[in-house]
């Protein structure tokens, strides 16, 4: 079976004005990712990874060119078509977690499936398979606050997968975590990945990401520098990072 | 190919009550000065009512040279009544306000989360004008206890046991069911651009922002 398409962008270019200056973020990139693929995006700052990661999380519309999310133009879009968008089709994790506080990790797992109109008990049910899922069954009635950061992460990540999106995007999802705690949830997002074929896209800068990707895609100064396949990836991660050794 | 999307987001009303309840109580300070503000403004508008139900009742039903006292100089401290009355509920409008601009800020990460998780700009607003729904019941419930209460006190102390004779009760009750409305209506109206404003916010630059 030939592999679909989960994301396509045809000469995406956008720009920003600065002051009266246009600055030109991206300047024309063509990419296409197959569902079920694990694609990390490197750059150094502001080589337009985060602009880039706002288009195919359709948060950001780009100036010229299309970017096509499962199929659909995202330009065509209204605002409640893309809500609807990011509700069933995108899981977001970030670099600082973003559960809502005030919400345990039970109800911030739910929300997603409350907006998509999933009954209660469904969504309660749905959730306490995920929070297990992620390690996480006895966590259910705690706070963000009361939780590490690794842990928090795993909430996330959970709630990421609420609505059985078809794209998971994790922007720097390591960013704020040790170098261990960093390597379990790479772990388990691969594990994800491949357990419920869900294309995982990230944004980052950490270097362990790219053991697991299958493909890492390169910018610099908003265009694709390189693609790569992980088979012609040379970077060693163990030997990357002294304190871990097995 | 082009996919059709179906089109269903909710936030039940029993979801969007139990968030708002509990962003009540994580900014239970802020809440409190905002309930506060409300409460004085309608303290002093149930106050003024209260005084004016007082005198009618005294005029009607009172003796004789308190009538002409009070007679004389009604429609003076009428006017000055309303204008200050007015003023002092813009001001509190401008506190919700203001308050709530505060409020957009300090969350302005978590709208955006909310966003990303499919929510649409009316569930926002939602749950910000519920919020400011429950500081203007309780504002204004408490403002116009509190405003009763004083006047009362005001008019015993003046007027000794008499008062208890001629309490204007039907004519109390009816204003304090429009202070509490009114009350209300004011803390939404304050909320609204506040609101406007959250729901506008850009979801990718909301969850980037550091608060």
């Amino acid at each position: 079976m030939p592999k679909e398409a989960i994301v396509r962008t045809i000469g995406v270019k956008k720009s920003f004005m600065l002051g009266k200056v246009p600055l030109h973020v991206l300047k024309g990139i063509d990419i296409e990712i197959l569902k079920g693929e694990y694609i990390s995006i490197m750059g150094p700052s502001g080589s337009g990874k985060t602009t880039l990661f706002n288009m195919i999380g359709g948060l950001d519309k780009p100036s010229e060119g299309k970017v096509y999310i499962d199929e659909v133009d995202i330009a065509q879009l209204d605002a409640y078509e893309l809500a609807w968008l990011r509700c069933r089709k995108i899981g977001y994790i970030f670099q600082t977690f973003n559960l809502i506080p005030v919400m345990t990790a039970l109800e911030n797992v739910m929300l997603p499936m409350i907006f998509a109109g999933m009954s209660a008990d469904e969504s309660r049910e749905k959730t306490k398979g995920l929070l297990e899922t992620v390690g996480l069954g006895h966590r259910l009635h705690h706070k963000p606050f009361e939780l590490s950061g690794g842990q928090q992460q795993r909430v996330a990540i959970a709630r990421a997968l609420a609505n059985d999106p078809a794209i998971i995007l994790a922007d720097e999802p390591t960013g704020n975590l040790d170098l261990k705690t960093g390597k379990e949830i790479i772990n388990l997002l691969r594990e994800m990945n491949k357990g419920k074929s869900v294309s995982i896209i990230t944004a980052t800068h950490d270097l362990k990401m790219l053991d697991v990707s299958d493909r890492v895609i390169w910018l610099r100064d908003g265009m694709i520098e390189r693609v790569e396949d992980r088979e012609n990836i040379h970077i060693k991660v163990g030997e990357m990072e002294g304190e871990e050794s097995g | 190919m082009d996919k059709k999307i179906e089109k269903q987001l909710t936030l039940p009303l029993k979801n969007a009550l139990q968030m708002s309840v509990r962003g009540l109580k994580a900014r239970f300070g802020r809440s409190i000065i905002i309930t506060m503000s409300i409460l004085l403004g309608i303290a002093f508008l149930m106050s003024v009512l209260a005084n004016n139900a007082f005198t009618m009742s005294l005029i009607h039903k009172g003796p004789e040279n308190i009538k002409i006292l009070l007679m004389t100089d009604l429609e003076e401290v009428r006017t000055r009544q309303i204008w200050l009355v007015s003023l002092s509920l813009l001001v509190c409008i401008v506190g919700i306000m203001n308050a709530m601009l505060m409020s957009v800020t300090e969350r302005s990460r978590e709208i955006g989360t909310m966003k990303c998780l499919g929510a649409l700009d009316k569930f926002i607003v939602e749950l910000f004008l519920l919020e400011s729904l429950a500081h203007g019941v309780f504002g204004s419930i408490a403002g116009s206890i509190i405003g009763v209460i004083t006047m009362t006190a005001v008019y015993l102390f003046q007027y000794g046991g008499l008062i208890i004779h001629i309490f204007p009760l039907g004519k109390i009750l009816q204003y304090a069911l429009f202070t509490t409305l009114l009350g209300t209506f004011l803390a939404v109206i304050g909320a609204l651009y506040p609101s406007y404003v959250s729901a506008r916010l850009d979801p990718a630059e909301a969850i980037r922002r550091e608060v």
